[in-house]
């Protein structure tokens, strides 16, 4: 074996979907959906949008400063914006989220300053946000991980009698995971209040979706024993119509639910890679028709919901951020010697304290010797 | 005062624990109604209720990576695995998720984490039941690593594991567990991150931990009545980090070290403690430090444990060779 499998029936299903939940054109037209409706007032309409353009910015922002040495690498979601200001906007306060480590958007829309987003590409923390300030965990490099984790919450959850829901991020590769299988095992068996959202963007580094699956992935639910829905990953309304009702789903106890947001990989996945070496760029420009950030734009016109001021003032905003990003990125201090002993253990050790010890009594041999200080 | 026995000995201290603390959550395979394969967690279910003692499915990085979950929500889980051989599915949550999540959240983060092992052969089981895999732990930083090696010790070290805000590696010697001793529950406990001087000698130091101990302790009690050479016998009790204050007295004190272990010598607790042993004890010692350890070869088939495993005979015979320098 080994090599191309025969193609299987369902493979057309897979990349060109005919069940997907739409709640907007890609011509940025209302239509409606028979399980999902999604009343918004003007105000909540014109701050997706605001989420989306501040998302797409910063993730421009961040692949320039990777370009110009300031950060070491940099994973871009561009093309991912609906997906994760959907799902981020879907949540309450009070629930939880467990990104990868592309879930910028997310971040934006639960309030994590970007700024704090950058440490981590920078190399001057291994994460470096507190992740119950906004109830947002820590990036996950491991892919699948954090499903567990997030199963794990939503069991507390069931222990504190809160109504409290979580949403666990993965994405199409990840879902070949051991971990990404036994969380959907457990949540399931455990009626946990949870919502997998996976974005799938159709590429796990090089490896095309047909690597991973050969049905869709919305539909592995069923197996597991909930339910699966697939929605148009860049309608930032149908994003946020099918997670909020599955966190209302998780809130009154009926379990989990699998999202599958279709979606596309529309950058390098990470400033590492070189995509022209694996895939077509005719599918790219297919793509750049479903943009989110412009069917969304299309819709706010038509509806009179934004007019030239107000689009005006949000590049402006975006402007402003992408400078506060750039200022603040290149003037991150590098963490001290201290940093590199802080926090192994809570409790200590003696360990880690003798290393510190012999370390700076190193360091401080150097000091005032020719050349040679730290 | 009541004889009980190494398991009784956990049972009763995670019985204790969960009295003491409501956030305490016991999860693994088998550990409800079963009470465990070891019946270590007997009756706790029953006390506690299948929201606090938790039948996991079958999926140890589920219990692990689940436990991470439960303890970023404010719980105090401890996780069984059901045997040592069977950690290895478990082992990317706890190296790359359990040890590194407190550090990657530059301190916002603490996960009480307390997982037991039963480990080390000696019952004559199949594969993978009788392995001593502590090494792997104690070289990843993040983690701590006990073990016990009586009664006294598992009643206490297993609450004083779990009131612990680090992850822990609990191990427990399974071919000990039905072994008993006098528990005074009203005593105050050593700290958990010292090692016990268990039996003054002037000639030689036996370091063991775990399973070990009884055969150093055995092999004291021979050589002594043989009139043989006077060892010194030391307990380890945590394997990371290591209390090489209490090492390094005794060897100063004896000029010679020996150490007692079930695992492969070759990147061992063993191979740590001669190290650590040479650097900062040199000119204290008259013999280069020994180890006593199973093969670096996997696990035998239990026909051959006797062979694999350090005895009395091999413990006395490297005590020869120590003494021969």
């Amino acid at each position: 074996m080994g090599g191309n499998a025969p193609t299987p029936a369902g493979t057309a299903e897979l990349r060109e979907p005919t069940e997907l939940v739409q709640l907007l054109t890609p011509e940025g037209e209302r239509v409606t959906h028979p399980d999902y409706e999604l009343t918004l007032t003007d105000e909540e309409y014109r701050d997706l949008y605001r989420d989306l353009v501040l998302t797409r910015r910063v993730d421009v922002e961040a692949t320039a400063l990777q370009r110009q040495g300031e950060l070491g690498i940099w994973a871009s979601l561009l093309g991912q914006e609906a997906a994760q200001v959907g799902s981020g906007r879907a949540l309450k306060p009070n629930d939880f989220a467990f990104p990868t480590y592309r879930e910028h958007g997310v971040a934006i829309s639960r309030g994590v300053d970007p700024l704090t987003l950058l440490g981590l590409f920078r190399g001057v923390s291994n994460g470096g946000w507190d992740p119950f300030e906004k109830n947002f965990g820590l990036y996950c490099i491991v892919i699948g991980s954090q499903t567990l984790h997030a199963t794990g919450y939503a069991m507390g959850i069931q222990r504190d009698s809160s109504d409290d829901a979580v949403i666990a991020y993965f994405g199409d590769g990840a879902s070949s995971q051991g971990d990404v299988n036994e969380a959907f095992i457990w949540s399931a068996v455990f009626n946990a209040p949870i919502v997998f959202f996976c974005q799938n963007n159709q590429w796990a580094i090089s490896e095309p979706l047909e690597r991973q699956t050969r049905i869709p992935l919305y539909q592995r639910a069923r197996g597991f024993g909930f339910p699966g829905v697939r929605v148009d990953g860049n309608d930032v309304l149908a994003t946020l119509a099918v997670t909020r009702a599955a966190l209302d789903r998780a809130r009154e106890g009926s379990g989990p639910t699998l999202i599958e947001a279709f979606t596309y990989r529309m950058g390098a996945h990470t400033t590492s890679d070189d995509p022209t070496r694996y895939r077509l760029t005719s599918d790219l420009e297919a793509w750049k028709l479903k943009d989110p950030l412009e069917r969304m734009k299309a819709f706010l016109v038509r509806q009179q919901l934004g007019d030239k001021d107000f689009f005006d003032k949000l590049d402006f905003e975006a402007e402003e951020l992408a400078v506060r990003l750039r200022e603040g990125c290149r003037s991150m201090p590098n963490p001290s010697t201290d940093n590199l002993f802080a926090n192994v253990y809570v409790e200590g050790s003696p360990l880690i304290d003798e290393e510190r010890a012999t370390f700076q009594s190193y360091l401080a041999s150097f000091e005032g010797s020719h050349g040679g200080s730290h | 005062m009541a004889q009980i026995t190494l398991g009784k000995a956990l049972n009763e201290g995670l019985r204790k624990s969960m009295e003491t603390d409501p956030k305490v959550l016991i999860m693994g395979e088998d550990v409800g109604k079963l009470g465990g394969v070891f019946r270590i967690t007997d009756g706790l279910q029953k006390d506690f209720g299948e929201d606090r003692v938790i039948d996991t499915p079958l999926a140890e990085s589920g219990i692990v990576g689940t436990a991470i979950g439960l303890a970023l929500r404010g719980y105090r889980p401890v996780c069984e695995i059901q045997f040592d051989g069977f950690v290895y599915p478990a082992f990317d949550q706890i190296v790359t998720q359990l040890a590194k999540y407190p550090y990657r959240s530059g301190g916002h983060v603490r996960l009480p984490i307390t997982i037991r092992i039963p480990f080390g052969g000696g019952i004559g089981a199949v594969e993978h039941h009788s392995e001593s895999p502590e090494a792997y732990f104690a070289h990843t930083a993040g983690l701590k690593v006990v073990a016990c090696s009586n009664p006294v010790d598992a009643y206490f070290m297993i609450q004083q594991a779990i009131a612990c805000d680090d992850p822990i590696v609990f191990f427990e010697p399974k071919r000990r567990y039905w072994e008993k001793a006098d528990l005074d529950t009203a005593i105050h406990p050593d700290p958990l991150w010292q090692a016990r001087l268990l039996r003054e000698g002037r000639d030689v130091t036996l370091i063991a931990y775990g399973p070990m101990v009884k055969v150093a302790l055995d092999a004291a009690a021979a050589s002594d009545k043989d009139g043989g050479p006077s060892l010194e016998v030391i307990d380890l009790r945590t394997l990371s980090p290591l209390d090489m204050d209490t090492v390094l007295a005794s060897v100063n004190r004896t000029g010679r070290a020996i150490v007692v272990s079930e695992a492969p010598s070759n990147c061992s607790i063993a191979s740590e403690l001669a190290a650590r042993i040479t650097e900062k004890a040199f000119y204290s010692l008259e013999a280069p430090v020994l180890r006593v350890s199973g093969f670096d070869t996997p696990y035998p088939p239990s026909r051959l444990e006797e062979e694999y495993l350090p005895d009395l005979d091999r413990v006395l015979d490297a005590v020869d060779r120590s003494l021969a320098y």
